[in-house]
């Protein structure tokens, strides 16, 4: 291992309190830290204003806090196509993507890496919460000891090669040390709000966003035994398992989205948080990762998470000869959705993770959850 | 790691004697020139001095000058100042589409204001064609505004002929002469332009400063209000030790001059050699004959500008592009847009080097071999 001082650290600032405190520990370790902002989406509204650039000026007054240099890049071209393309294509097939994972996956920890690789960069830092442990050459990603900031469910598509070439600063604090160390240093974004949602959405109504991308098709909401209750907007806008915005009146329990009918137009709904159609037993998984680069041919229980923020639920993961995943719960889960991710845990280890394709219900595909 | 300054275009090392001339005025003359007393005559007698100096380097009368907070402000004043006087007479302005955001963005303003604005091409040498400026010239033609020299490409615009073509039309002409003064020798009586804007920064001078000269006899609108300094065209205390800096920056390069264009024109030379001996795949945009010594813009085919910038700068060697990349946002560079077209690769490849005082020709090479070096690492 070089001395600090001759390796170089490249870090992924986005004007956030993370990175920025990513950057800040990194420079007290006596890296040689560059800080670069990364651009990959337009938002210049109509008054020429452009959230990016309010970011890049977080990003310069923090590293001029630190007395390290920063740069911009743009991977606008790169997102559009390799992330916000799949992302409007799922949304089209019904299912709900998970534009995040992606934009680690083929960005974040692909050409903004390649990008900092050629500025002779040793690795690249970023302020996720999660750890990167090395063991005889091998490399494995474990959780943030912060729990409620784990980041590790969008970072499951991460090889070998890209773990050891990665540092995440903050994978052993906790999120409120992170803004003390913050205000400690008086840095810029010591008290900035943390961003949420969606990069390219912000804070937009969603709705909005995409029927700018997607034509809207109306249709009729109805129950699995086809009784029609009422209009949806199209079905892009609902996800399984959602309650709101369905406005479905009358009396009983409240209704919930159970499921889509892509091919007829129909959004199927249920009444009741609990309604049986909401629960499934298994899945199958498609695009599938693991974080040690050896593909297991056994199959093998561990631990998954199904959402980012949810704890994990017990599995048997059975390996197909496709290359697909089979995954069976041990106990039932509840709104289990296509095209969100599913990630598998060993203890504190992210063994990898893999696209939700398919919902199993006594080992059959659920048809109508899209 | 010592770092290369090849960035002069952008801005300029002040000279030691620059800030020695300005610092007794700090010290010493703290008076405003407009006062009726003894400390505001002392102010007021510096700033004499500068305008006669500034005058003679163009051999203008002392009246036709006027301080500015830079080129910016010279610029803005000579386009909208004049075409706000001159409305009665025609509301259409000729321009380049090459010139400095000073200028394009105050015509574009103007043209909110409901003046109509021609915008002339360039030919791939970076060079305005005279038979354009002829062919757009219409009665209603009240300005005609062009660089003197480019300041990404450093390419010459021929100055000369529009002025002599501008002779018998009413229309005012305008040069923002920036990049050009301080290896050209400029005389207005030589060449019949109505406005120069100059800049102190980019001859060894202070920022903040610069001046404008108006042929007497134009007509300009202020766009500032206030007191009547710089005869009632500029409202605003003038900026005496700034000035004072200003002149010692042209007495120095009416002195050196012709060593500086010889330098610049060595290392300019010499940075291409060493990027040719290392076989380095590049090429110079527009003009090498009509071109200002302290500037090359060459295009690194298969590179984009970011990564090249980024690599320089952690390499030490200050560069710059026509293509602004602030906030990650990749422009195209204007210039070279208009030069080769939309979308051809150099307009994002291209990087501009500049040669000035913080130059000796071997940190030009030592630069050049990491450049070359660079190139080569990002190629494979």
């Amino acid at each position: 291992m070089k001395d600090p001082k001759d390796t170089r650290v490249v870090v992924g600032m986005s004007g956030g309190v993370d990175s920025s405190v990513a950057a800040l520990l990194l420079k007290q370790q006596g890296y040689d830290v560059v800080g670069i902002f990364m651009k990959n989406w337009d938002d210049t509204d109509e008054n020429g204003v452009c959230t990016a650039t309010e970011d890049y000026e977080d990003v310069i007054r923090v590293c001029n806090q630190l007395d390290i240099p920063y740069y911009a890049v743009n991977f606008e071209k790169q997102y559009w196509e390799k992330v916000f393309t799949y992302f409007l294509e799922e949304y089209k097939a019904g299912r709900t993507p998970n534009p995040d994972v992606m934009c680690n996956k083929e960005i974040k920890f692909k050409a903004f890496l390649d990008h900092a690789m050629s500025l002779g960069a040793d690795y690249l830092a970023t302020g996720h919460y999660a750890q990167v442990r090395e063991n005889n050459g091998k490399y494995e990603m474990l959780r943030g000891v912060d729990n409620n900031k784990d980041q590790t469910y969008f970072l499951n598509q991460l090889s070998q090669d890209v773990l050891k070439k990665v540092m995440f600063p903050l994978g052993h604090i906790e999120k409120k040390q992170v803004r003390a160390i913050a205000e400690e240093h008086g840095l810029a974004t010591a008290k900035k709000k943390d961003s949420t949602g969606i990069c390219f959405i912000g804070e937009r109504n969603f709705k909005e966003f995409l029927s700018e991308y997607l034509p809207a098709q109306p249709g009729n909401m109805e129950t699995l035994d086809g009784e029609v209750k009422g209009k949806h907007d199209g079905l892009m806008y609902y996800t399984l398992g959602q309650r709101q915005g369905l406005g479905i009146g009358g009396a009983g329990d409240p209704w919930f989205v159970v499921g889509k009918n892509v091919e007829e137009n129909i959004l199927y709904v249920g009444q009741g948080f609990h309604h049986d159609a909401l629960y499934s037993d298994g899945l199958i998984a498609t695009k599938v990762n693991w974080t040690s680069g050896e593909t297991p041919e056994e199959p093998f229980s561990c631990t998954a998470k199904f959402r980012y923020r949810q704890n994990d639920s017990g599995v048997t993961v059975y390996p197909l000869e496709d290359g697909r995943l089979k995954v069976m719960f041990d106990e039932p889960e509840r709104a289990i959705t296509p095209g969100q991710a599913v990630v598998f845990y060993n203890e504190e280890v992210c063994l990898g993770g893999a696209t939700i394709d398919t919902v199993l219900k006594e080992d059959t595909a659920i048809t109508y959850v899209g | 790691m010592e770092a290369v300054y090849l960035d002069h275009a952008a801005t300029s090392p002040v000279h030691p004697q620059v800030v020695e001339a300005m610092l007794p005025v700090y010290h010493e003359v703290f008076g405003n020139p407009s006062s009726v007393h003894n400390f505001g005559r002392k102010a007021r007698r510096i700033l004499d001095e500068a305008r006669r100096t500034v005058a003679k380097s163009i051999n203008a009368s002392e009246k036709e000058i006027v301080f500015t907070s830079g080129g910016t402000e010279a610029d803005n004043l000579a386009i909208i100042g004049t075409a706000r006087a001159n409305q009665e007479k025609g509301k259409h302005i000729i321009t380049t589409s090459i010139e400095h955001h000073a200028t394009l963005h105050a015509v574009e303003n103007l043209e909110s204001e409901g003046f109509e604005v021609t915008y002339l091409p360039v030919d791939e040498s970076g060079a305005v064609r005279i038979e354009d400026v002829e062919s757009s010239l219409r009665d209603d033609t009240i300005l005609v505004s062009i660089m003197m020299v480019n300041n990404e490409t450093g390419v010459i615009q021929p100055i000369d002929e529009i002025a002599d073509l501008l002779k018998n039309h009413q229309a005012h002409f305008h040069s923002d002469i920036v990049q050009a003064y301080g290896l050209m020798k400029w005389d207005v009586q030589q060449v019949p332009v109505d406005f120069l804007a100059v800049s102190g920064h980019k001859i060894n001078g202070p920022k903040g400063i610069g001046f404008l000269y108006i042929r007497e006899g134009s007509t300009i609108e202020s766009l500032q209000y206030g007191g009547e300094q710089e005869r009632k065209r500029r409202a605003g205390t003038e900026n005496v030790p700034a000035i004072k800096g200003l002149q010692t920056a042209i007495e120095l390069i009416e002195d050196e001059r012709e060593q500086y264009k010889e330098n610049y024109l060595r290392y300019k030379q010499a940075f291409l050699q060493v990027l040719d001996e290392n076989k380095v795949d590049y090429s110079v945009n527009g003009s090498k004959e009509k071109c200002v010594e302290s500037i090359v813009n060459i295009s690194f085919p298969g590179m984009n500008v970011e990564a090249l910038l980024t690599n320089f700068d952690l390499s030490g060697i200050a560069a710059s592009s026509g293509s602004a990349c602030t906030a990650g946002s990749v422009e195209p560079s204007h210039v070279l847009t208009a030069m080769f077209g939309k979308g051809d690769p150099r307009t994002t490849n291209s990087i501009r080097f500049s040669f000035g005082l913080a130059n000796n020709e071997d940190n030009v090479k030592d630069a050049a071999e990491k450049v070359s070096q660079i190139i080569h690492r990002l190629s494979d």
